[in-house]
C-alpha cells in the first residue's frame, strides 16, 4: 500500500516536471511556427507605410527601436538611482540594520507591484506634471518599475562578496566610498546580470507603457514624442479582424521571443560564470 | 588630503542615504498617488457601491465594480486551482527526488519561462488555449462559447505563476533541515510519507507565503489576461463564461480616460483597488518567508 502510494506520486510528480518544463518549449514553438512564415526583412527593417494596419507594406521598425530606447533609457536611469541604495544597505548601513531590512522588505513588495499599477501611477504622474504620452513619459515609468528588479538582483550579487575581502580592504585604510568601489568592481558579473535581467523586463512590458508611452507610426526623435512599443505592437496588430495584419503581429511576437531569449540566456551565462569563479 | 577622501565618505553617505530613504517612500507615493486621483470617485459615490454594485454605466456616471471584481476573483481562483498542485509537485520532485543533473536542466527552464513577457504568452493563449477550449473542452459542457472564457485566462495565468511558485517553493524546501528528513527515513518511513508528514507539514508557513504571492501575482497580470478573457461587463457563472478582470479594465480603456468625467477617476480607484491588495498580500507573505529565512541561518 505503502509502495502504490509513493508510486502513484512519484508518477504525478514526474508528469508535471515535465508538463511544466515543456510549456516553454510549447510557446516558443507555437509562436515561431506561426510567425517564421511572414517574417521578412521589410518587417525589421521599415516603418509602417500608409495602409500598414490594413494590411498593407511596412514593418516595425518603428516598435523595435521604441522598445530599444524606453528599455536603455529606463536601465540607465535605473542603475543611477539603485546602484547608490545598494551600496547604501550593503556598506554603508550596519549589517540587519533595520534600515537595510525595511529597503529590501520594501523591494520585494515593489517587485510584486503589476506594471498595470506603475502604469497608472505613471499616468497620474505625466497629467501633474503637464507632459503628454511621450518617451520620457515612459522612460520613467519604466524605470520606477525596474529599479526593484535591479535592486534585488544586485543586493544578491553584491551579498557574496566575501566579508574577509571588504574587511582586507578597511583594513588598508580604505574609507566605505573607497571600500564601495572594489566592491563594486568585484560583482561586476552579478551587476551585468541584473541589468539584463532589467533589460527582458523593460523590454517586454506591455502595461507600463500602454499609458504613458503612446503609439506612433514614426520613430520618436527626441524626448517629448511619444514612441511605439514592440509588446504594444504585437497587442494592436493582433486585435486587428485582418488576417494580414495579425500574420505581422506573430512575426513581432517571434522577433520579441528571440530579444527576449537571447537576453535571458546571455545573463543566465554570465551568472554561471560568477558562480564559478565564487567556489 | 586626508580630509578631502573622509569628505567625500561622509557626502556620500548622506547622498546615498536620502536616495534610499526617498526610494522606500516610493511604496507610500505610489498609493497616496493613486489615491489623491480616486478622490473624486469616492466623493461622489460610496465605497460598498463601488464595491458591489454591478451597473457599469460610465456615461451616467454608474461604476459599480463588482463585475471585474468576479472577473478578477474567477480567472485568479482557476489559475490557483491549477498551478499550485502542479507547482507543488514539480517542487517536491526536483527538490527531494530528482538528481541533481535533472534539477540542473529543469531549473533553468522554469527560469527561462518567467522571462517570457506576458504578451507573448497572450499570443500564445489565442493560438492554442482559447481554440482547445472552444472546440474541445467546452463542447462536452456547454452549446457555446468563443472559447475566450475566464478558463482561457486561469490557464495562461496558471503557466505565468509557475516559475514565481516553484523558486520559492524550492527556497522553502531547502530550508528544511536535512537531519528531519533523515530521522523519519531512519524510522522506516516511505520517501513519500517523509515529504508527506515531514517536509509539507514543516514548510506549511511557506507554501501558504509561496500562495499568496502568486494571487497577488495573478491578480494584477493584465495584457495577457486582457488579451483571452473575453471582456465582457458581465459577471462570469462558468468557466466558458467571459469575464473583465480589473486590469484588462484599467488597460482597455486608458483612452476614454480623458473623455467621460469621472472615467479616469474610476480607473485610478480600480488601480488604488489593485495596489491596495498586493501591497497587503505582498508585505505578508514576504515577512513571512523573511521569517523563515532568519530561522534557519
Amino acid at each position: 500500500m505503502r509502495k502504490i502510494e509513493e508510486n502513484i506520486f512519484k508518477v504525478l510528480m514526474i508528469m508535471s516536471t515535465v508538463l511544466i518544463s515543456s510549456t516553454l518549449f510549447w510557446i516558443i514553438y507555437t509562436i515561431f511556427s506561426k510567425g517564421l512564415g511572414s517574417l521578412n526583412w521589410d518587417m525589421v527593417s521599415k516603418i509602417p507605410e500608409g495602409g500598414f494596419y490594413i494590411g498593407k507594406g511596412g514593418g516595425i521598425l518603428n516598435a523595435i527601436i521604441g522598445s530599444l530606447y524606453i528599455t536603455v533609457g529606463s536601465t540607465l536611469l535605473g542603475l543611477l538611482v539603485s546602484i547608490p541604495i545598494v551600496i547604501y544597505i550593503n556598506i554603508y548601513a550596519k549589517n540587519n540594520s533595520f534600515l537595510a531590512n525595511i529597503t529590501r522588505l520594501s523591494y520585494d513588495i515593489l517587485f510584486g507591484i503589476p506594471s498595470i499599477v506603475y502604469g497608472a501611477f505613471g499616468f497620474a504622474i505625466m497629467v501633474y506634471m503637464g507632459l503628454k504620452t511621450s518617451l520620457l513619459a515612459g522612460i520613467i515609468t519604466v524605470t520606477l518599475m525596474i529599479i526593484p528588479i535591479l535592486v534585488r538582483a544586485m543586493d544578491e550579487a553584491i551579498r557574496v562578496v566575501p566579508e574577509d575581502m571588504k574587511n582586507s580592504v578597511y583594513a588598508l585604510g580604505a574609507t566605505r566610498y573607497e571600500t564601495a568601489k572594489i566592491v563594486l568592481r568585484q560583482s561586476i558579473p552579478g551587476i551585468f546580470t541584473a541589468i539584463l535581467l532589467s533589460f527582458g523586463r523593460a523590454i517586454g512590458d506591455a502595461a507600463c507603457v500602454l499609458f504613458t508611452a503612446g503609439f506612433t507610426d514614426s520613430i520618436p526623435t527626441s524626448l517629448d514624442q511619444p514612441a511605439a512599443t514592440l509588446p504594444l505592437s504585437i497587442f494592436f496588430q493582433l486585435s486587428s479582424p485582418i488576417q494580414e495584419v495579425q500574420n505581422r503581429a506573430y512575426a513581432a511576437a517571434v522577433v520579441l521571443t528571440i530579444i527576449v531569449l537571447i537576453i535571458s540566456i546571455t545573463a543566465k551565462i554570465i551568472s554561471k560564470n560568477l558562480s564559478k569563479n565564487k567556489i | 588630503m586626508m580630509n578631502i577622501r573622509l569628505l567625500k565618505d561622509s557626502i556620500f553617505s548622506k547622498v546615498f542615504f536620502t536616495l534610499t530613504i526617498l526610494s522606500i517612500s516610493t511604496v507610500v507615493l505610489l498609493g497616496l498617488g493613486l489615491y489623491y486621483k480616486s478622490i473624486p470617485i469616492l466623493d461622489s459615490s460610496s465605497l460598498s457601491k463601488l464595491l458591489f454594485s454591478s451597473e457599469w454605466k460610465p456615461f451616467k456616471e454608474a461604476f459599480g465594480f463588482y463585475p471585474f471584481i468576479m472577473g478578477t476573483l474567477w480567472v485568479t481562483v482557476i489559475s490557483i486551482v491549477i498551478a499550485l498542485p502542479l507547482s507543488l509537485l514539480t517542487a517536491i520532485y526536483l527538490s527531494e527526488y530528482a538528481h541533481f543533473r535533472v534539477r540542473k536542466l529543469v531549473l533553468p527552464l522554469i527560469e527561462l519561462l518567467s522571462g517570457i513577457p506576458p504578451v507573448l504568452f497572450g499570443v500564445w493563449g489565442v493560438l492554442v488555449i482559447v481554440p482547445l477550449i472552444q472546440d474541445y473542452i467546452a463542447p462536452h459542457f456547454v452549446e457555446f462559447t468563443t472559447g475566450y472564457s475566464v478558463l482561457a485566462g486561469g490557464v495562461v495565468l496558471a503557466i505565468m505563476i509557475f516559475p514565481l511558485i516553484i523558486s520559492i517553493l524550492i527556497e522553502v524546501f531547502d530550508n528544511v533541515p536535512q537531519e528531519l528528513r533523515d530521522a523519519s527515513l531512519s524510522v522506516g518511513a516511505t520517501q513519500w510519507q517523509t515529504v508527506k508528514k515531514v517536509l509539507l507539514r514543516k514548510s506549511v508557513a511557506g507554501i501558504i507565503a509561496a500562495t499568496v504571492l502568486a494571487i497577488s501575482r495573478a491578480f494584477g497580470e493584465t495584457i495577457a489576461v486582457l488579451m483571452v478573457c473575453g471582456n465582457l461587463a458581465q459577471i462570469p457563472h462558468s468557466l466558458f463564461d467571459s469575464g473583465y478582470p480589473l486590469p484588462a479594465l484599467i488597460a482597455n480603456n486608458y483612452g476614454e480616460m480623458m473623455s467621460i468625467p469621472m472615467y479616469d477617476s474610476a480607473l485610478m480607484f480600480a488601480a488604488l483597488l489593485l495596489f491596495v491588495i498586493i501591497f497587503l498580500f505582498n508585505a505578508i507573505s514576504r515577512i513571512i518567508l523573511f521569517r523563515i529565512e532568519k530561522s534557519t541561518t
